[in-house]
């Protein structure tokens, strides 16, 4: 298997482009953006691991197969989020109507 | 057999050094490292079930105190669980025999394989320091508020044991299914592979996806106690329910990664005795994966009393019951599979019918309790751990049982005696039953778990019970003793006592450090007892 070889610069860039998002972060908590609030906060978490995992780790250039495993972990991560949300969000709702 | 003669050279016989143990990247020595490491968690586990079910012959609880019971029942469930079930086939008979039977040298990372064992070995010490130092009572599943708030024994030290261990398990896993991906022998497609392999990578993609999540419920729980954190306390922001989601979403499907590595050895031994390809390969192989996918959309079935919201439980109910299909694929598979076969009743052979008869009443019960209207009746009674013992005992430890009888020549170049084999086969079977059965009626009857203090008319079943472990007892005794005794004094197997197929028949017994003299290259497919041309297509 190659090795991708990626510029130093593209790093660096990275790197900035992060501390940039955390910074959004702090400032974005300032402002009360009401059920937003955690969207925002998430939203900004999600792109910088997204940056993390697609150039630190190298995604942007991995093998189809080590794509595949990586959606895969992914959609099983989404399975525990929506089916515990699935609990949380129909706490109330009256199905024997 | 009796012309046969031990190989000049094997794994086991190339060096005797203590440190060629410890240092070994032999998957096979490993597998041997493993096996002493677990043997021995089962009888510390199974001493603490010994010591539950004395307590229960008499229905006044006078043997133990309470907390000293609250111990005892969860830590025969924490190691047995965490140090015993899941690791046992796959760190011991998959570490042996993954490599063997797609023909190659080792798995992909034989370091990583090495360190896995020295993982989980540190984190069983942990767990046993936090057992001798004053042990656990939050029963094995760790539930919060008791394990967070009330709980004033090593809760945290018992739970960092579990979390490095499970780094073992999540090595162990991706180790497999790399080994499995990329060392495969030529000729050695996927559906040639053994169901054996199927069932073990199964049993990986459980291992890979699902420990990591146990992993942060605990440190969530460590977090909670040390750090008052509120994750977990509603007095702090918390849910209790939200660690019953995290922690069922790992140890339910661990329920499949100690039951369908049993389905994959059930698979080998009753093709190998029955002389005939395994009925629908494909289905089965399938079935493995089917039951590792639908094994992460059901842990809701567990917190129909905790309150889960009812649309939520209703979906959950449903998708327990589709995993009742795969499962009885299997159970049919084999059944047909023995149709027309010439079928002998060799140790192995009774294991996997055992297993097959014990799988069957812990899988229906399993749609029991995933039914909701009887769920509620039946929550937290003795019908649950009759049924998960049924599942966990008479089904995985039937199939590791059959596994290692199955492959203790090729392991160890030499035959057990069958006699003994037989009647320990015998024992365990009735022994299970006898222990497990009337806790069926128990439960139903209305008699809780985890408590030791019961009323007067539940005495008898708790007896019979009681009476049934101890034979059990004597049945895991018997193995052990003639297994040993083999090593020295039994007949040399040679490569292929069974007659049977598969590569790992056709190397020495016990292997070379390599396994094989020269890569082999396969040209038909699995089980081909027939001697037919390749008959499958696609």
């Amino acid at each position: 298997m190659s090795e991708h070889i990626v510029p130093k610069s593209t790093y660096y860039t990275i790197f900035v482009l992060l501390l940039v998002l955390t910074y959004t972060t702090v400032q974005v908590a300032y402002f009360d953006l009401g059920p937003f609030n955690v969207v925002a906060a998430l939203g900004i978490a999600f792109l910088k691991a997204s940056l993390v995992v697609l150039f630190f780790m190298h995604a942007k250039w991995a093998p189809k197969l080590q794509k595949l495993i990586m959606a895969g972990a992914l959609f099983w991560l989404a399975i525990m989020f929506s089916f515990t949300m699935m609990d949380y969000l129909t706490r109330f709702l009256d199905v024997a109507r | 057999m009796t012309t046969a003669v031990l190989p000049r050279e094997d794994y086991l016989n190339t060096d005797y050094s203590l440190r060629s143990w410890l240092l070994t990247t032999d998957h096979k020595r490993i597998c041997i490292l493993y096996l002493v490491t677990i043997t021995l968690f089962f009888a510390i586990g199974g001493a603490f079930a010994a010591m539950i079910r004395l307590s229960l012959a008499t229905p006044t609880g006078s043997l133990v105190s309470d907390e000293t019971y609250n111990k005892l029942f969860t830590m025969h469930g924490i190691i047995m669980v965490f140090f015993f079930l899941v690791p046992s086939i796959p760190a011991t008979l998959g570490n042996f025999f993954i490599p063997i039977m797609i023909g190659a040298k080792d798995v992909a990372f034989p370091k990583l394989n090495l360190a896995s064992w020295y993982i989980f070995t540190i984190g069983g010490c942990f767990t046993l320091w936090a057992l001798i130092t004053g042990g656990v009572d939050t029963g094995w599943t760790f539930y919060t508020p008791f394990s967070t708030l009330s709980s004033n024994t090593n809760v945290s030290l018992a739970a960092l044991g579990i979390f490095i261990a499970g780094f073992a398990s999540i090595l162990t896993g991706l180790n497999f299914m790399v080994t499995i991906h990329r060392m495969r022998a030529p000729g050695m497609t996927w559906f040639r592979m053994p169901l054996f392999l199927w069932s073990m990578y199964a049993t990986s993609l459980i291992m890979v996806l699902g420990t990591p999540v146990l992993a942060i419920t605990l440190l969530l729980v460590a977090a909670e106690r040390l750090l008052h954190l509120g994750i977990f306390d509603p007095a702090r922001g918390g849910d209790p329910v939200l660690f019953q989601h995290l922690f069922w979403f790992y140890s339910h499907p661990a329920v499949y990664i100690m039951i369908v590595p049993s389905m994959g050895v059930v698979s080998e031994i009753i093709a190998a005795f029955s002389r005939k390809r395994v009925f629908g390969y494909e289905f089965v192989a399938f079935s493995s994966l089917a039951i590792a996918v639908f094994g992460f959309l059901v842990w809701g079935h567990h917190l129909f009393v905790a309150g889960l919201s009812v649309y939520s439980a209703m979906v959950f109910s449903l998708l327990s019951y589709v995993v009742a299909i795969p499962s009885a694929v299997k159970v049919f598979n084999w059944t047909a599979t023995l149709y027309k076969g010439s079928i002998s009743f060799a140790t192995p052979m009774l294991y996997a019918f055992g297993f097959i008869w014990m799988f069957t009443i812990g899988g229906l019960t399993g749609l029991f309790l995933a039914s909701l209207g009887l769920d509620i009746h039946l929550t937290d009674t003795y019908f649950v751990v009759a049924h998960f013992h049924y599942i966990m005992v008479g089904g995985a430890i039937m199939g590791y049982m059959g596994g290692l009888h199955y492959w203790w020549p090729k392991m160890t170049g030499r035959m057990y005696p069958e006699g003994w084999a037989k009647i320990g086969a015998l024992t365990i079977f009735l022994g299970f039953n006898l222990t497990f059965f009337p806790q069926f009626i128990l439960g139903y009857m209305g008699m809780p778990r985890r408590y030791h203090v019961y009323p007067p008319e539940f005495q008898t079943l708790n007896v019979l019970s009681s009476a049934g472990a101890s034979i059990l007892g004597i049945g895991y005794l018997i193995p052990l003793v003639y297994l040993l005794w083999s090593l020295k004094y039994g007949p040399i197997a040679g490569d292929n006592p069974w007659n049977a197929k598969g590569l790992e028949w056709q190397t020495t017994s016990p292997p070379p450090k390599h396994n094989f003299e020269e890569t082999p290259v396969v040209t038909e497919e699995a089980y081909n007892y027939g001697g037919l041309e390749e008959s499958h297509v696609g």
